[in-house]
């Protein structure tokens, strides 16, 4: 494994314990097929233990790993036919959101998605996934495109935020995030939304005003990043970990506050330990879905929708 | 517990109108915070709030703006009943909130309701930048949607007067999630025709600035007010350079083409009222 993350330590050890000991029996024809067999069954405990107690930091940890699926790598797996679209026509075309159109299951669809880099040097080029205006407004341009031919339309959510750059504060950062929680509102086609990965705030929730959202269970979604919520609670962007496990940034918490239809399973130790088994994890969740949402027509959808986020809330009244 | 604190408070909370209002005592002196020269607090209410040294756009509190730009005695206040819990179980958030409530005797960091200015009838919402820097958890962006709703209901020309750090932490992201809900009613107000004048004052930042204070048919700031999406401070760590002085204010907004005017406060008044007028009769069709 490349990047192994601290939690697991301890199963990696392990599992170098056992290669270690079956190189031992080639090299000096010692039978340790006991000891072997008594390990593996310790790693395969270690490893459930392991992954069924992930807490909310060790969950980010998951969702920022650097072999994490990106939106086109999903895009390969459920959809055919894609057709990259690009450009904002304003100003230009944002690499760190990608869509375009395909089919799925046959039917056409609208594809968006954050897009992070697999390797350093996309990443640089994709601007680690986090968007400028354009981004956004090349995202509303294809949405309504989908509008237009009435095709329904699957976000994908993967960013740590909309780029803070002097740029994207000059060309109008606010306002493309703005305009499409707006826009996104009166869709009057069926919009699913899946945070796989980061669900970073505003830059995340541009692309996320869908009839249904799902995430993926290592994902998160956050007001802000652990990090920045440290700096401003602690002025100590160090006790991250303590911040993500303070905030409800889960797909449980979400799940908990109303504001996602469902929690899409992952592969034990993550999405990139197996992304076909990913990939048809998640559509099965657009599929059930769209079944469900093809049945409203363009009112009831805009309304479902309306709703959906109007009940999103926790006050009491004292009168 | 915040309920008894609300109970106790109650009676404060509807905004008073010109005649109950407290009156400021005589000699209380008020300094400025941009040329730190000092101000009768008197003369300073007179003034608009506005520095008579140096024009700088001091903080109101949302009962001093209602009263700015409302005609006389005449708001009727909505929702004064909500008042947030902790949803994340905070440390520390309920008590920050019980000293906001008794430092500027607001129930939260808006105040909505109808009225009339110029004779028009509006609804209108004001934040106050005194409560929790004007943060936007659950209770601010329900009271925001349910005047939303009350405006397309009623055919009312909205106005909202934003003063805000952005969506508020504590409450995670069912303060995120409020930036969708406000924004979404605020499509319905579109799609119904009816005018939204959204002011941006000192500060507007974060997930305010990414929901509905961008979403005016007409945007207007103060002069010199902060408002941008990112905090000056992550953006200079994030390209190592030192901003501008100028960076996300009013004029660098003008100037890149997110803003419709700046406007003085003490003209604030009769520029909504020609806005609103001029939107009465729909182009003579
Ligand atoms: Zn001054």
């Amino acid at each position: 494994m490349a990047s192994e993350l601290s939690f697991e330590k301890p199963l990696i050890e392990l599992r170098k314990k056992i290669e270690e000991l079956k190189r031992f029996i080639d090299t000096e024809e010692i039978d340790f097929s006991d000891e072997i067999k008594e390990l593996e069954k310790k790693a395969e405990k270690l490893e459930k233990e392991i992954y069924s107690s992930l807490t909310p930091w060790n969950k980010t940890q998951i969702a920022r790993h650097p072999e994490r699926p990106t939106t086109l790598q999903y895009i390969e797996h459920i959809f055919s036919d894609f057709i990259e679209l690009h450009g904002d026509r304003q100003y230009g075309d944002d690499p760190a959101i990608v869509g375009g159109i395909a089919k799925f299951n046959g039917t056409p669809v609208t594809v968006i998605g954050h897009q992070k880099g697999r390797d350093t040097k996309e990443n640089i080029r994709r601007n680690f996934g986090m968007p400028h205006p354009e981004g956004y407004r090349k995202a509303l341009r294809l949405m309504y495109q989908a509008d237009k031919f009435k095709r329904p339309i699957i976000c994908f959510i993967d960013t740590a935020g909309a780029y803070p750059g002097v740029e994207a504060e000059e060309r109008g950062q606010s306002e493309a995030i703005a305009r499409n929680l707006r826009e996104m509102a009166s869709l009057k086609v069926p919009l699913i939304c899946i945070v796989t990965g980061e669900g970073g705030s505003g830059g995340a929730l541009a692309l996320g005003i869908g009839n249904h959202i799902h995430m993926l269970e290592n994902a998160i979604y956050s007001v802000i990043s652990p990090e920045g919520a440290a700096a401003l609670l602690w002025k100590d962007a160090s006790m991250a970990e303590k911040a993500a496990n303070t905030m409800k940034i889960t797909s449980e918490d979400a799940l908990e506050f109303g504001i996602i239809e469902s929690i899409i399973p992952e592969p034990l130790g993550g999405a990139h330990k197996d992304i076909k088994l990913q990939s048809l994890e998640i559509k099965m969740a657009i599929e059930k879905s769209l079944k469900e949402l093809q049945s409203l027509n363009e009112e009831q959808l805009v309304e479902q929708r309306y709703q959906k986020f109007r009940k999103i809330g926790k006050f009491i009244s004292v009168l | 517990m915040l309920k008894n604190f609300f109970h106790k408070k109650k009676r404060y909370a509807t905004i008073p109108s010109e005649r109950s209002k407290k009156d400021i005592p005589e000699g209380l002196i008020v300094k400025c915070n941009k040329c730190h020269k000092i101000t009768f607090a008197k003369e300073l209410e007179k003034n608009y709030h506005v520095c008579p040294h140096c024009d700088h756009h001091l903080t109101v509190s949302a009962p001093d703006r209602v009263r700015m730009v409302l005609d006389d005695g005449n708001f009727f206040e909505y929702d004064t009943d909500l008042i947030s819990t902790d949803p994340l179980n905070f440390e520390g958030y309920i008590n920050k909130l019980e000293k906001d409530m008794e430092k500027t005797n607001l129930n939260e960091a808006v105040v909505t309701g109808e009225g009339t200015i110029g004779g028009y009838p509006v609804v209108i919402g004001v934040m106050d930048s005194r409560f929790r820097m004007g943060s936007m958890g659950s209770v601010v962006g329900e009271k925001i949607t349910r005047a939303i709703e009350k405006a397309l209901v009623k055919q009312y020309p909205f106005i909202l007067f934003s003063a805000s750090g952005g969506a508020r932490m504590q409450e995670g992201i069912l303060s995120l999630m409020q930036m969708a809900k406000t924004s979404a009613a605020l499509a319905k107000l579109h799609e119904k025709g009816i005018l939204f004048i959204s002011v941006l004052t000192n500060p507007t930042t974060g997930g305010v600035s990414a929901s509905f204070a961008s979403l005016g048919d007409i945007n207007i700031a103060e002069p010199n007010a902060l408002i941008g999406f990112a905090g000056r401070r992550i953006i200079e760590q994030t390209i190592r350079q030192k901003l501008p002085d100028d960076f996300q204010t009013s004029e660098f907004l003008l100037k890149h083409g997110q803003l419709d005017m700046i406007v003085h406060r003490k003209d604030m008044r009769k520029t909504l009222i020609k806005l609103i007028d001029i939107h009465q009769v729909k182009g003579g069709m």
